[in-house]
């Protein structure tokens, strides 16, 4: 707090609602663009489009939290408290999504399975 | 190191409280710990999302579900959520000018930015209103019930005349309310809508019997327009069209390219749970941050904070639970809409 003076503060939450509205716009023109729908027949990777999507909400994340919840002023014991805790999300993430992933893949055994059981059963029911 | 060296006695003082180390009231640090505890309520939400999209190949895309907006705008992918998005951010810098003025001990600018950010809140908070109304009342889409899916096999919509062709059979749809004697409410009800009277039949397989599973319809949208005689690819994302007239969800027959007639099945049963729970739980996250805008800024108005003579510290909690709540709608907004 007070790092800034008044009409600097000012300026940063003119500021600040600008480069939130403008990454907002991009992500949503990447999103349309990515998905085919300004571009007749053109479309983008998901590997592309996800990653540039996840790192503008990343970065706009940090400036409200940096800027407008005032972290990046306030001592540093305090910015890492609060900050080294969110790390733990990092593992969570990368767990259970894998985790959903094995789900699916199971799901897809499994519906193989069945059909192969119906392929084996049906012929000789049709004999009767 | 070197400046606590000369401060040894004051060591026993820190033990008589009155020192913050992180130069920051109680009541704001609790607020940063319960926000950092709340970041991990949502983040769970959002990471068990991912983990059921992630388990399923016919996730209905956002660009798809989430393409209408109010004033009858139709097939414009993520543009009313996009706005939805702006009214938010717009409210957060309000918030952040209410701080700024309540910094400078300035009882009418507070109160005016906090009545800005509670408007911001209150559009966003009926936007969210209709968004609801619309997936649940015109889609269909329930905590049970999801009617949005994708394709599993490229294939061809049939008509009526092809599917007696194959052997089914045609039922007319029975009315619940002409059952029950009160034909009239229906028609009344949907009048507005524009909607043809769609023709209220169904086909049944030769000696099925008559439940939903067995239930074949001929596609037609939310207008009744029939849609019969168009293809698809595989992974196009479709909608069960749910008849306002009949209550029923029409389960659309097509014809893959090996000449098998199949129905479009129910999407993923926990999209429609974890959308409204997720947006929902956000939602009145928005709800109470009006309500203590709304307390805080008669707080103000009545000048308590001006007795405080402490840069309107109240102002500053309430804007850091506020700018969480948007801080959230990024993740959110990544999450469901864009991703």
């Amino acid at each position: 707090m007070g790092h800034l003076s008044y009409e600097e503060s000012k300026k940063l939450a003119v500021k600040g609602l600008g480069i939130l509205a403008v990454v907002t716009l991009v992500e949503v023109f990447i999103a349309l663009l990515g998905n085919g729908h300004l571009i007749e027949g053109f479309r983008l990777s998901h590997w592309v489009m996800y990653p540039v999507m996840i790192l503008l909400s990343l970065y706009k994340a940090y400036f409200i939290v940096y800027n407008f919840m005032h972290l990046g002023f306030e001592v540093k014991g305090l910015r890492l408290s609060v900050l080294l805790p969110v790390t733990l999300l990092i593992w969570g993430i990368i767990a259970f999504l894998q985790d959903g992933y094995t789900w699916g893949k199971r799901r897809h055994d499994l519906t193989k399975q069945k059909t192969e059981v119906v392929k084996q059963t049906t012929p000789p029911s049709q004999e009767h | 190191m070197a400046t606590d060296s000369g401060v040894v006695n004051t060591q026993e003082n820190l033990w008589e409280g009155g020192k913050s180390p992180f130069k920051a009231s109680y009541g704001k640090l609790m607020m940063w710990y319960f926000l950092l505890s709340d970041a991990f309520t949502f983040a769970g939400f959002l990471i068990a999302y991912g983990a059921l999209r992630f388990s399923s190949d016919i996730w209905p895309t956002p660009d798809f579900v989430f393409s209408t907006a109010p004033f009858g705008i139709e097939k414009a992918p993520l543009i009313f959520v996009t706005f939805m998005t702006f009214v938010l951010i717009a409210s957060s810098v309000t918030m952040v000018r209410a701080v700024q003025e309540g910094q400078q001990e300035n009882k009418k600018g507070v109160v005016f930015w906090l009545f800005m950010t509670i408007i911001g809140g209150l559009v966003f908070l009926g936007s969210q209103a209709w968004e609801w109304t619309n997936l649940i009342a015109t889609e269909g889409v329930t905590v049970t019930t999801n009617p949005f899916s994708r394709h599993t096999e490229a294939g061809t919509y049939v008509s009526g005349e092809e599917l007696l062709a194959s052997g089914f059979v045609e039922v007319p749809v029975v009315h619940e309310a002409e059952a029950h004697g009160v034909a009239e409410h229906d028609t009344h009800a949907d009048a507005g809508h524009g909607e043809t009277t769609a023709p209220a039949v169904y086909y049944l397989p030769q000696g099925a019997a008559d439940i939903p599973e067995n239930r074949y319809f001929v596609k037609a949208d939310h207008h009744g327009e029939i849609k019969a005689g168009e293809s698809f690819e595989k992974g196009d994302n479709y909608l069960i069209t749910y008849n306002h007239h009949t209550h029923l969800y029409e389960t659309a027959a097509y014809k893959t390219a090996d000449g098998r007639i199949a129905k479009e099945a129910f999407g993923p049963k926990t999209f429609g749970a974890l959308f409204f729970f997720i947006t929902g739980f956000h939602g009145f996250h928005v709800f109470s941050g009006v309500l203590f805008l709304l307390i805080i800024a008669i707080n103000a108005m009545s000048g308590l904070y001006v007795e405080r003579r402490n840069g309107y510290e109240m102002v500053e909690k309430v804007g850091l639970y506020w700018h969480f709540v948007d801080l959230v709608w990024v993740f959110v907004f990544l999450v469901f809409y864009l991703l």
